[in-house]
């Protein structure tokens, strides 16, 4: 019999309070409040999307027809390389962290995450890694725009802006772009080939990986641990199963990647050459024994589980969607899971199908293509399932399911170029043209971002209180679905023909003008579909809110609950029975969720809940080992009716601000530092001070009470 | 109508019987019944076995690179097998005395909580001390960062696992004082756990440091380092394609 004990939150009794204390900026400052993370994850998240657009459309422009000097050929290789490390780890990464921030704790029925402080330290050293990385591109984009702008008028023969656009370019650090490519190959990375611009990005990307192990650490011991009684592991929502597995490949894999940048600053500040087979001694080259291509490899173990780290959370978030307009239980729940699970473990077996160039030789290049195929046996398991939920169903095309759906179309698109690549030989040809662009497009924008506009048309209302205009919505979709095809599909054809990346232009001769023009017109389409959307949110944020609970009459937890959320999300913990409780308690028997009969729980002479057994002969054990549980859990609620939530804490921010001294520090000249150890040792006086405002942030947390 | 909302007057003689992991009051129990900094110390462990396992990955790249190359100071001339074997033996026994200090904060016992935790820091500060003693004699005897890839990949290994041990002994003095001001109850036992799992791992990972740094044998130097020369031949053509 399917049942659930929700509590009734939609009139919440505690009246909400609107003090300055409750709503100013110290109060954001120093929140430790999941939600408020998620919201500012996603904000700074957005603003880095609108950011890295924007160098993406100069990038077009640039392309729009052979022989453009719209920019330099340097500011072209600075733009594409910010433009990648901007939209993965700025845009991406975050906007996930925002949903797995905001969503989880309230799917799984938990009051906050596991660690609120670490959580909020996470953001604000998110936000340190992200300003250091973007440091010299902000000081460096009017003067890239000045001269564009000078360039067209000058075409036309007025003069009188060269002046000032050659100021700007000479702003000091405008030229501490970094520009070596988004995956910094070495040699390119090293002294003999590059200036100070790597330290930023190897250093604001040092930054960006510390908040990113600090956000999985919690995230991974929420899931576990905080959920509500007779959430089991196989009730969890499908998005809060991808935001445990995400969280462990990114454990997994940024260690890689760390230790890489770690040993590029140590070649770049100590003068090693773990990345460099050749020094320049006295004019001429001397061999170091080090090897550019151990960077390749440990940049790619992390590397490839990091596509999956960037798309596997618009799966979990389309895996809530397609069901809800469906009106359909997921289909195949567990093999979803699963096969998360299998994509994230093959992930990191794949990792030299970037390298196959580099000639590994044949036997490597058959294991990594064989264990690439492999991976798509789990992703199409997820496309059928998808498929399947929707068959059948009465399906409602609102915004947030019309792009789930686009993800599904457009993400196969990529993955079937993706296949391809396993196939040595084709990679080979295609390796370093645009058929690649097109196909990593395919799968972060057509995926990765489809969902990701999916989850904001999804949760608006929860977040915000207030619904976007669907309207506004549907020709936004329609709009971005229609330009991104025209952006990136004639880059497979480019790709064909022969065209590389990363080169600012090409000849009259090449044949690429038709189609390079075509994804121009899709890029500043593209740049429009944004346009519309915040038009949406700014025509949405001026309406009074009045989202109901569950506007979408969706199934999981997160909607049980008041739009927006109160601090403490539920009122009262909810109980769970059912892999659907808000359908359960709705609908009961009339939906197929896979239930199974149940034995009520009794503790102290009252029933106080019921555990799932199949089959009560062969399953008996099992049962009462989940009774043991359900009345562990009772008890535990004992101290849960009076909510306590943990205080504000300015401490995670303290340490943030350590860390960003201490990285500031190592940007600086080096006269600005204390040298120690007869001058072996050079200590940044910046640093030093972010080194004591991080230790005594250390010992004020630990020693802060939390609540 | 099998299951209600579950609404208990006591609850007292249930669902404390987790063991240590609910003995300390203030701690809401979780899904599991395990201590929530117990599990985000194993999560983080995992994590710093990735670190260290791309650490030692370099090292093993690099392992018998400046042999091939002739570029000394070798690791078999400058270990002193001997002399690492002691710090190697007193890290491992400070990993018997941080069992014995969680042992007895588990009884209540603050003089032995107190009495080991200041073994465990004192061993874990002499390992320290003996590794800056090596690198300093290494340092003197010609090896650095700098000078070739054992350099450069010995020192940063060792080094990051000595940061490690550094870090350790600070939580350790850190508990320590906050022991001798009252602060470390037996119910706070989770505390030095956790400590303890941390200072576990450190250890674990110098063993394997240890083996394959200092006891596997390195290979032969090579007499006339030709391969050597090889590359410096292409790195000088190298240069002359070069445009600067």
């Amino acid at each position: 019999m399917a049942s659930v004990a929700i509590p009734q939150t939609g009139t919440v009794v505690v009246p909400e309070r609107k003090k300055a204390s409750d709503t100013g900026l110290w109060s954001w400052l120093t929140t430790i409040d999941h939600k408020r993370i998620g919201i500012l994850y996603g904000a700074f998240a957005f603003f880095f999307f609108l950011l890295g657009g924007l160098e993406a459309l100069v990038i077009r422009v640039q392309l729009m027809h052979p022989d453009n000097a719209v920019v330099s050929p340097q500011k072209y290789n600075e733009l594409f390389t910010m433009h990648g490390t901007t939209m993965i780890f700025l845009a991406l990464m975050p906007l996930a962290s925002a949903f797995f921030n905001y969503v989880m704790p309230l799917q799984i029925g938990a009051r906050d995450v596991a660690f609120p402080r670490l959580n909020a330290f996470s953001l604000w050293t998110f936000l340190a890694g992200a300003l250091i990385l973007n440091l010299p591109m902000i000081v460096s984009l009017p003067g890239t725009f000045l001269e564009i702008v000078d360039g067209a008028l000058r075409s036309v023969g007025i003069t009188s802006l060269t002046a000032v656009a050659n100021w700007a370019n000479g702003i000091p650090g405008a030229n501490l772009v970094p520009d070596q490519g988004w995956y910094g190959y070495a040699p390119l990375t090293g002294l003999l080939f590059s200036g100070q611009q790597i330290d930023f990005w190897a250093v604001g990307l040092l930054t960006l990986g510390t908040a990113s192990l600090a956000a999985s650490f919690n995230f991974i011991v929420t899931v576990i641990n905080l959920r509500c009684p007779g959430m089991t592991m196989l009730r969890m929502p499908i998005f809060t199963w991808t935001t445990l597995i995400v969280s462990v490949l990114l454990i997994m894999a940024l260690p890689a990647i760390t230790i890489a940048l770690i040993l590029v600053v140590f070649d770049r500040y100590v003068g090693t050459h773990f990345f460099a087979a050749y020094n320049l001694v006295e004019g001429t080259l001397v061999t170091t024994g080090g090897d550019p291509l151990l960077w390749q490899h440990l940049f790619w173990i992390f590397g490839h589980p990091e596509v999956y780290i960037l798309v596997l959370p618009a799966f979990g978030i389309i895996s809530e969607i397609i069901p809800v307009f469906s009106r359909k239980p997921l289909f195949g729940y567990a093999v979803m899971a699963y096969a998360t699970a299998a994509i994230a473990f093959l992930g990191f077996g794949v990792w030299a199908h970037h390298m196959f160039t580099t000639g590994l030789g044949p036997t490597p290049d058959a294991v990594f293509g064989a264990s690439t195929m492999l991976i798509a046996i789990p992703t199409g398991v997820k496309i059928l399932n998808w498929t399947a939920t929707m068959w059948g169903g009465s399906i409602r095309f609102t915004t947030a399911m019309l792009f789930a759906v686009g993800l599904v179309s457009q993400f196969v698109i990529g993955g079937l170029s993706g296949v391809m690549h396993a196939v040595v030989p084709v990679d080979t040809q295609h390796n370093d043209s645009y058929f690649v662009i097109a196909h990593f497009h395919y799968v972060l924008f057509g995926g990765s971002m489809f969902g990701f506009f999916a989850g904001l048309y999804y949760w608006w209302p929860k977040i915000t209180g207030r619904l976007l205009d669907e309207k506004l919505g549907r020709a936004h979709f329609w709009l971005t679905f229609a330009a991104f095809n025209l952006t990136f599909f004639p880059m497979h054809f480019l790709g064909l023909a022969g065209m590389p990346r990363r080169y600012a232009t090409y000849g009259p001769d090449s044949g690429w003008w038709l189609w390079n023009v075509v994804a121009t017109v899709g890029a500043l389409l593209i740049g429009l579909s944004a346009l519309v959307f915040l038009h949406n949110v700014t025509k949405t944020m001026r309406k009074p809110r009045f989202a109901p609970d569950n506007p979408w009459d969706a199934a999981t937890l997160e909607w049980a609950t008041s739009s927006p959320p109160p601090p403490y999300n539920f009122r009262e913990i909810p109980t769970v029975t059912n892999r659907d409780p808000l359908w359960a308690a709705k609908y009961g028997d009339h939906m197929d969720h896979h239930e199974e009969r149940e034995i009520d729980v009794h503790f102290a002479g009252r029933e106080i809940g019921t555990v799932q057994a199949p089959d009560e002969a062969e399953h008996e054990q099992h049962a009462r080992a989940s009774a043991a549980v359900a009345v562990r859990e009772a008890a535990a609620e004992e101290d849960g009716h009076g909510v306590h939530m943990p205080n504000p804490s300015f401490y995670p921010l303290l340490a943030s601000l350590g860390l960003l001294l201490i990285s500031l520090g190592a940007l600086l000249d080096l006269s600005w530092s204390i040298h120690l150890v007869g001058g072996l040792l050079a200590i940044p006086y910046i640093s030093l001070l972010g080194g004591l405002m991080l230790f005594g942030a250390v010992y004020g947390w630990a020693f802060e009470p939390a609540s | 109508m099998a299951a209600t909302a579950i609404e208990l007057e006591t609850a007292h003689g249930a669902g404390h019987g987790g063991g240590q992991d609910h003995g300390h009051a203030g701690v809401p129990p979780t899904s599991t019944g395990l201590d929530s900094r117990k599990l985000l110390m194993w999560v983080f462990l995992t994590s710093d076995t990735m670190f260290f396992g791309a650490l030692i990955a370099t090292y093993m790249t690099y392992r018998g690179r400046s042999e091939a190359l002739a570029m000394p100071p070798y690791p078999q001339q400058i270990f002193d097998i001997p002399y690492t074997s002691v710090s190697a033996f007193v890290l491992l026994m400070s990993s018997l005395t941080m069992v014995l200090a969680l042992a007895a904060i588990q009884k209540g016992n603050h003089r032995g909580l107190r009495v080991w935790l200041a073994a465990t820091a004192l061993l874990g500060a002499i390992f320290v001390g003996g590794q800056v003693f090596e690198f300093t004699t290494f340092f003197r005897e010609g090896l650095t960062l700098q000078k070739n890839m054992f350099g450069a990949t010995f020192f940063v290994l060792t080094g990051f696992h000595g940061a490690h041990v550094t870090i350790g002994v600070l939580w350790l003095v850190s508990l320590l004082l906050v022991s001798l001001r009252g602060g470390v109850g037996q119910s706070h036992a989770m505390n030095v756990e956790v400590a303890g799992l941390y200072w576990h791992f450190v250890d674990i990972v110098w063993i394997v440091i240890f083996v394959l740094v200092y006891l596997l044998p390195y290979p032969a130097v090579s007499e006339a380092p030709e391969g050597a020369m090889r590359l410096v031949d292409a790195g000088t053509r190298l240069l002359h394609a070069l445009p600067f």
